[in-house]
């Protein structure tokens, strides 16, 4: 590969206006979006704000649209990019940019904190350990591998075009809360808080956050579809309807 | 700009395993709490920790127990440790990891539904408690999810890059926000470093942009003794290639489920340099290590589990002797393991799904069917600030530091897995401590022209014109580091990094920033030049100063290990006219109980 050209998103502070700018770097071999963006930001751009960390996959920082695509930076490789046309890059558009490539993402630690906690049962021997089976482990793994990078969020119709942040708390969340509900040992319930505070409803399963996983979490299929399940037959099941009546429950 | 300080009973810095560790036990004993960290929160390098955390549960062999581990870490770390942290490390892990299973952590399992362990370098029997190859992403998520319940203050993109001091005792810090590039004045009566490690200093490292040496210069520049600056951790699995991906790391839990080390003309190398102090425990034969592998007791470990230091080492050797791989590395294979096991692709992408998901997305390599080219990168520092083993307290009242940034368990190398066991341990133990300080001791005042100055000169950078860049410097600094201060070592070598280092540091006095306060990465590197030359003069002269060959330190002109050196560890501080001063102290005495253990188990 040769001199190739960039198109990077340039923006001097949450208020100022931001527009693209040009940029020509040599690619070589094996290189990532991130290699190509730090070199540009060495050679000609010293003061170019770009988030990162592990530059590995591991650790979800370098979140930003590639030619309109959201990707992790570092393990989007440049030979799998188009060479005819400049590579895009931009920050993530469902959150407020900062400076540049880097957008406040706080708001996502602020759902979190909302999320009714884990709490274990009471351990199942005296020494106070647990026996779990290695299936029920795998089962909530594929939740557990999330790296909260926010791509599924920036991608979410919901959050992107319709901005329902406080209404919604999007795909992220709900793998949070599949991790939660379908982990071994958790004793909680959150199927009233899915329904009421976190909108789960508003999902319409166009599955697009689960096409931009990095970690290919089927996020759609495995987490949001079988929770609205169980919120489903929590609330909607006549049979339990009429036993709340009668039992003057009112978990909803 | 704000001034108004925050205040705190007790301030961690970082936000890694032992620095959210910390703030848990902190907040626990009632102390307010804040937490600075450089990155958002989750993203600190132990979420890059893949092969699990060290503890003597003894659920896959219930031979396991303290007294083994204790003795392993102090063979591993060729008996520089301070002995007393690593006899509380030995018999803490357990219940830390157990402690992390009751706040939501899920590890993988034995067949009888308990915490399953798997096999490490050093570790004389399955001892690591894992999921898969991300442990330390289970580990970090784990803490971070239950330390925000507990009203402890989070400040993300914050660095701080100097304590406040009250008559000696520490007092808070001072920071600046990475994303707006306003400061932040922190007020507190006892402050832990959770800071990590240095790895930036070297060209080739497993480490991100965060790893400069932020706690132990904060350290040194307060006052404190640093120690065992000579012994870095080189890796002996990076990747080598593609460039862009050079020293990324490559899981021990490769050969630890069965992966083995091969030269350019398919050797098995590691058979051919077994030292003495482990010809005991290692197999003899290819066929005893596949029996080690899947879990024969009587079989001893195959060599490719020798300890880090002498694994990167014979690394070093076969490339030096031309019998390296075509991009200077040697080959790691695992999936050679078809040839004992019918289902190896589906078993390689299951115990290592990240290292497959790596490989195949970075270097386009299906390493369930190819071998890997992997050379040492840099990747731990087990020198860092010198602490009392019970409290973690450093040499400056009030202040503590755990984790990566403290030193005395790991000696003179460190086992795998002891990393992330360390975290918790000490993590815990320097909150604990870090609030009972706060407790009883009185208020402290904030030094107003400390504070002053302080940013007056962090600014300097971004209003000096006309000034040479920071990246250049850093380029250089990394440069030099990797060639005369890396894993072959010899005097003339370091005396001329000595004087680069400092000739470097006068340069960085005088570098331009060009840009605004908004996360501007050429300030930030700007700053980041300080601790990083501090850290690299302290590893160049304490290394210097040992004499011999011993753990991660390998001088070519000592290759041999000095018995007189193994009775001194190196501690390196600021002298009275502000010069670094290294000199030898006595290793920390051992307890008779460990005299005793050390000789039975030899």
């Amino acid at each position: 590969m040769a001199a190739t050209q960039f198109r990077i998103w340039r923006q001097d502070g949450a208020e100022g206006e931001g527009g693209y700018r040009d940029y020509t770097t040599e690619v070589t071999e094996g290189m990532v979006v991130l290699d190509a963006v730090h070199q540009i930001q060495a050679e000609s751009a010293n003061d170019l704000a770009v988030r990162w960390n592990c530059k590995a996959g591991k650790c979800g920082s370098c979140s930003a649209e590639v030619n309109g695509n959201p990707r992790l930076m570092c393990m989007t490789r440049m030979s799998d990019l188009p060479t005819d046309r400049p590579v895009t890059v931009e920050p993530m558009r469902a959150f407020p940019v900062i400076r540049d490539l880097v957008c406040d993402v706080s708001w996502n630690y602020e759902v979190k904190k909302k999320i009714e906690p884990f709490e274990p049962r009471p351990p199942d021997a005296e020494d106070g350990t647990w026996r779990i089976a290695q299936e029920d482990v795998e089962r909530v793994q594929e939740f557990r591998k999330c790296i909260e990078c926010f791509l599924c969020q920036d991608v979410c119709h919901v959050l992107r075009d319709h901005h329902l942040h406080e209404e919604f708390v999007g795909p992220r969340f709900f793998v949070y809360n599949a991790a939660l509900e379908m982990h071994p040992l958790d004793t909680r319930d959150r199927l009233a808080s899915l329904k009421q505070d976190e909108g789960i409803g508003y999902c319409n399963i166009t599955k697009c956050c689960t096409k931009v996983c990095p970690e290919h979490i089927t996020i759609t299929d495995n987490a949001i579809i079988p929770l609205k399940e169980r919120v489903v037959s929590e609330f909607y099941d006549p049979l339990k309807r009429l036993f709340r009546v009668f039992s003057g429950g009112s978990r909803a | 700009m704000d001034q108004t300080p925050y205040e705190y009973d007790v301030l961690v810095v970082g936000a890694g395993g032992a620095g959210l560790r910390a703030a848990i036990e902190a907040s626990a004993a009632g102390a307010s709490c804040g937490v600075i960290c450089k990155s958002l929160l989750g993203k600190a390098h132990t979420v890059m920790a893949e092969g699990g955390m060290a503890a003597a549960i003894g659920n896959v062999d219930e031979r396991d127990d303290w007294k083994v581990h204790v003795t392993d870490t102090l063979r591993g770390g060729q008996y520089l440790s301070n002995p007393k942290m690593a006899e509380i490390h030995a018999r803490e892990a357990p219940e830390r990891a157990l402690e992390l299973e009751a706040w939501g952590a899920l590890f993988d399992r034995t067949k009888d539904g308990r915490i399953l362990q798997r096999n490490f370098g050093g570790h004389r029997y399955p001892r690591l408690a894992h999921v898969g190859d991300r442990t330390g992403l289970e580990m970090i998520r784990t803490l971070q999810d239950h330390g925000i319940h507990r009203g402890i203050d989070f400040h993300m993109e914050y660095t701080v890059f100097r304590l406040l001091l009250d008559d000696g005792r520490v007092a808070g810090a001072l920071a600046y926000d990475r994303e707006r590039g306003r400061f932040r004045v922190y007020r507190a009566k006892a402050v832990v470093l959770a800071t990590g490690g240095i790895g930036r200093a070297f060209k080739i490292t497993s480490n991100s942009w965060e790893y400069t040496g932020d706690g132990h210069t904060l350290a040194y520049d307060a006052g404190a003794d640093l120690i065992d600056m000579e012994f870095v951790q080189f890796h002996p699995t990076g990747m080598v290639w593609p460039p862009s991906v050079r020293g990324i790391l490559v899981t021990e839990g490769v050969r630890g489920e069965g992966g083995i080390l091969l030269n350019s003309d398919g050797e098995r190398f590691m058979f051919d340099d077994i030292p003495p102090l482990y010809k005991d425990q290692t197999a003899d034969s290819a066929e005893e290590g596949w029996r080690y592998v899947v879990g024969d007791r009587d079989a001893r470990r195959p060599p490719e589990l020798l300890t880090r230091d002498h694994v990167a080492r014979c690394i070093v050797d076969q490339i030096k002797a031309g019998k390296g791989s075509p991009h200077g590395g040697v080959y790691l294979d695992i999936a050679w393991i078809k040839e004992k096991i019918s289902n190896s692709e589906e078993h390689i992408r299951k115990k290592l799904p990240s290292m497959y998901h790596q490989f195949k997305e970075l270097a386009g390599l299906d390493i369930t069917k190819e071998r890997m080219e992997v050379g040492p990168t840099t990747h731990y520092v087990m020198g860092g600030v010198r602490v009392d083993a019970e409290s973690q307290m450093s040499t400056v009242p009030g202040l503590y530091a755990a984790g990566e940034c403290a030193a005395g368990l790991h000696g003179a190398n460190r086992l795998g897995g002891n990393s992330l066991s360390d975290l918790l341990v000490f993590g815990k133990r320097a909150g604990e401590y870090a609030a009972a300080f706060a407790r009883e001791q009185g208020d402290i005042r904030l030094d107003q022209a400390a504070v002053e100055a302080g940013m007056k000169e962090a600014l300097e950078p971004l209003e000096r014109e006309g000034g040479e860049g920071p990246y250049q410097i850093q380029h250089e600094l990394q440069d030099l580091m990797q060639e005369k201060v890396g894993i072959v070592r010899i005097e003339s070598e370091l005396e001329e990094a000595i004087e680069e280092i400092g000739r470097l540091s006068d340069r960085a006095k005088a570098v331009s920033a060009p840009g605004n306060r908004e996360y501007n990465p050429g300030w930030h590197t700007a700053l980041d030049l300080h601790p990083l030359l501090v850290v690299s003069e302290a590893v160049a002269r304490a290394g210097l100063l040992r004499r011999e060959s011993r753990g991660a330190q390998f001088r070519d002109d000592y290759p041999q290990k000095d018995e007189r050196f193994g009775k001194v560890i190196i501690r390196a501080a600021r002298g009275a006219d502000g010069e670094m001063v290294v000199e030898e102290i006595p290793v920390e005495p051992m307890s008779d109980e460990l005299t005793r253990l050390v000789e039975e188990m030899g």
